[in-house]
């Protein structure tokens, strides 16, 4: 049966694990938090209930644990899922995800391959303190052997979530906990594109945002508030920032010679740095304004009073839309 | 030098909670009489602390704090561990320990600062010696190793106390620290407080050992339980680990075992974990009960003393409430301030189109 219902981006990452587990016996999914307390955000709930603790259990609290704890049930042939309670509390299973999660694939010709998902919940503008706000994507993306998600929608939290568990390589998943309780109609019978596949969430003519994760509804607002004023911006949500969908990003952006990367991350040596270079290179000739970057300060992340300083907010994309030299400046 | 022994002696101490009041306020048979006036000072801490657990909760309540992690029921490791504490001995508190922060000597209000959410930490670790609240769990658990290692390296007889939960025990930052502090014998006090639970997971998927402090031996360090609930035995174990500290005899590991009565912070609901029936069980422990009971049996404690400290912890409540209901304009260019000694090119750039964007709005 197929119909769309009203989920929160909670609940759809919450059906995800339930139909990856019922229909595959290799899943489990553990962590913090994640069986009896159905985890901090209630992500996991039920799911113990329902499918006991062999499928869904508590670890002890060490994230370099449960990570490596993965490792090791993936070479033995299941498919663990596990979640790391905030961006910043994932730091000490570093070790483990850069040596060993991203590498093992490449060390063994691919003899050993790793289908661990690792949940983050992630980013900003939930009033958090500190250490339970970072962008932390930098750290996976700039590392070979992981795949990098970022849903914004809670379609893609879905489908895409279904994918990395059912894939064979190992996937960081980020989820904008800023959306979590954020409802939305989802299909869950209707397949979403690829991970490596990004999508124009809106067309137009005169600009592109290239946006991820939870950047994506403030690129739209900002489309919406400049269709007000006359100017006709479009957004590409990327969906997966590893693979990177080159084709997509430039497709759009040769089409409006202009573009403007929203990413909530300090921008220094970010993801959006890469994006805007990787634009550069390939759009050169097209380009009627150099790609600019609308990112979080390179500080670290404000305490709740401040934080709205530094997320890249409506006005602040549309004050740089308006440098991109427009025919009028020249005039 | 200690060894780690096999000694009956060292193991029993390890496992079996040391206690000297017991849950009905009276001595236990063979331990030492407490000084009663200290007693009696404690005691007006332990009411401190509990009110500072209120009016936090409170103020959460009125959106005035972003969240608050109590430790009601907890009161007592909170008071003992700064009362054994020298004037230049070093506190490693984490977020649950803001009464013991406030114990120590800061003004809660600054304690609160990051729980208001108005910057990370609001007081400077130096002027009291204690550093921010840990978040990261056990992370700052080395830090306090490392505090320790230098004075010894300077010659000085500081002792670092280092606190952390039964949940963050399980990190590998807690053995390392261990294992750090027993290799270099520093001067360091972990005291872990087991309130049985990290946030829903309880302690029985953290450790099957025998006891938290147990694992000591393991390093070859003492470790010792104590009754957490319990404010005299609490204060001889704690003052016990810190003169073997400062004596240069290395580190000691002390477990307190207690409970968290409340739920994890205001945001959690711990009735999805647990049942009620267990904190009712607990409530007779109460850490401040049995010091009254005991007082007021030995004639320490009367009405007109009670009433002094009652109302004393209400005008440090209002204090609280005044200071931290107070409207305060967080300066936005802060967030550049701190981060380099030295303004980077680019922070100052930032800062200069923060500036420019609020100026517009302004205008
Ligand atoms: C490295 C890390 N992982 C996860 C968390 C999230 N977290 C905050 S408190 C907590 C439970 C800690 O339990 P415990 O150590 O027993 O201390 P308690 O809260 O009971 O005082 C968890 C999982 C964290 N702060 N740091
Ligand atoms: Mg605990």
């Amino acid at each position: 049966m197929s119909a769309a219902t009203k989920m929160t981006m909670a609940q759809a990452i919450n059906a995800a694990l339930r139909d990856a587990i019922t229909e595959d016996d290799s899943v489990v999914v553990f962590g913090e938090d994640v069986a009896q307390l159905g985890g901090v955000f209630r992500v996991t709930d039920g799911l113990h209930r329902e499918f006991g603790e062999s499928r869904v259990f508590d670890t002890p609290l060490a994230e370099s644990g449960i990570v490596g704890m993965a490792v090791g049930m993936a070479m033995n042939g299941m498919r663990p899922v596990v979640e790391m309670q905030f961006d910043a509390f994932a730091y000490p299973a570093f070790e483990q995800i850069v040596s060993h999660v991203a590498k093992l694939g490449n060390r063994t010709r691919g003899k050993v391959r790793l289908p661990i998902v690792i949940r983050v919940p992630y980013a900003g503008g939930i009033g958090g303190v500190e250490h339970h706000c970072d962008s932390s994507e930098a750290y996976y993306a700039h590392t070979p052997g992981l795949t990098v998600v970022a849903p914004a929608t809670n379609a893609d939290a879905y489908g895409l979530l279904r994918e990395a568990i059912a894939g064979s390589d190992p996937v960081i998943f980020l989820e904008p906990k800023k959306h979590y309780f954020t409802k939305e109609e989802v299909d869950v019978s209707v397949p979403v594109p690829p991970i490596g596949r990004a999508v124009v969430r809106r067309p137009g003519a005169d600009a592109t945002l290239i946006a991820y994760g939870p950047s994506v509804p403030v690129a739209l607002a900002a489309a919406e508030q400049a269709a007000t004023e006359g100017r006709d911006l479009g957004v590409i949500d990327l969906r997966s920032i590893v693979p990177f969908d080159d084709e997509t990003v430039c497709a759009e952006v040769r089409r409006t010679g202009r573009a403007v990367v929203v990413a909530e991350a300090p921008g220094f040596a970010s993801v959006a740095s890469e994006i805007a270079a990787r634009v550069g290179e390939r759009c050169f000739h097209h380009l009627e304004a150099p790609v600019r970057r609308v990112t979080g300060f390179d500080v670290p992340y404000p305490p709740p009073k401040l934080e709205h300083h530094f997320l890249p907010g409506v006005d602040r994309i549309l004050d740089t839309v308006d440098t991109l030299q427009w025919e009028e400046d020249v005039a | 030098m200690w060894r780690c022994g096999l000694s009956a002696g060292q193991l029993k101490a390890a496992i079996t909670p040391a206690r000297l009041l017991d849950e009905t306020g009276r001595l236990v048979r063979g331990a030492p009489t407490p000084d009663a006036e200290a007693l009696a000072e404690g005691y007006r801490k332990l009411v401190f602390a509990r009110r500072l657990n209120e009016q936090a909760g409170a103020l959460v309540r009125q959106g005035r704090l972003a969240v608050y992690p109590s430790s009601r029921g907890q009161e007592a490791c909170q008071v003992a561990c700064t009362s054994v504490l020298a004037e230049g001995d070093w506190l490693f508190p984490t977020y649950r320990d803001s009464a013991a922060i406030a114990a120590r000597g800061v003004d809660p209000v600054e304690v609160l600062t990051l729980l208001r959410g108005d910057w990370h930490c609001g007081y400077d670790p130096n002027v009291h010696k204690v550093a921010p609240q840990a978040t990261p769990l056990a992370t700052q658990l080395l830090h306090a190793v490392g505090v320790g290692h230098a004075a010894r390296l300077k010659g000085e007889d500081t002792v670092v106390m280092a606190l952390c939960g039964d949940g963050a025990t399980s990190e590998g930052d807690f053995h390392e620290a261990c294992n750090f502090a027993a290799v270099f014998r520093a001067p360091v006090v972990f005291f872990v407080q087991n309130n049985k639970y990290a946030i829903s997971v309880p302690l029985a998927r953290q450790s099957v050992a025998p006891s938290l402090a147990a694992k000591a031996i393991g390093y070859g360090m003492p470790g010792v339980r104590v009754d957490g609930n319990d404010l005299p035995a609490l204060e001889k174990v704690l003052g016990e680990a810190v003169a073997r500290a400062r004596a240069g005899d290395g580190p000691t590991l002390v477990e307190a075992d207690t409970y968290r009565i409340e739920s994890h912070t205001n945001a959690d609901d711990a009735s999805r974990y647990r049942a009620d029936d267990e904190v009712t069980a607990w409530l007779p422990r109460d850490p401040l009960l049995r010091v009254r009971t005991y007082l007021t049996a030995i004639g320490a404690l009367d009405d007109e003393r009670e009433q002094d400290i009652a109302a004393a912890a209400e005008e440090m409540a209002a204090a609280v409430r005044a200071g931290v209901g107070a409207e305060t304009v967080a300066d936005p260019e802060e967030v550049f301030a701190h981060v380099y000694s030295t303004l980077t090119p680019q922070l100052a750039e930032q800062r200069a189109a923060l500036r420019a964007e609020l100026e517009l709005e302004e205008a």
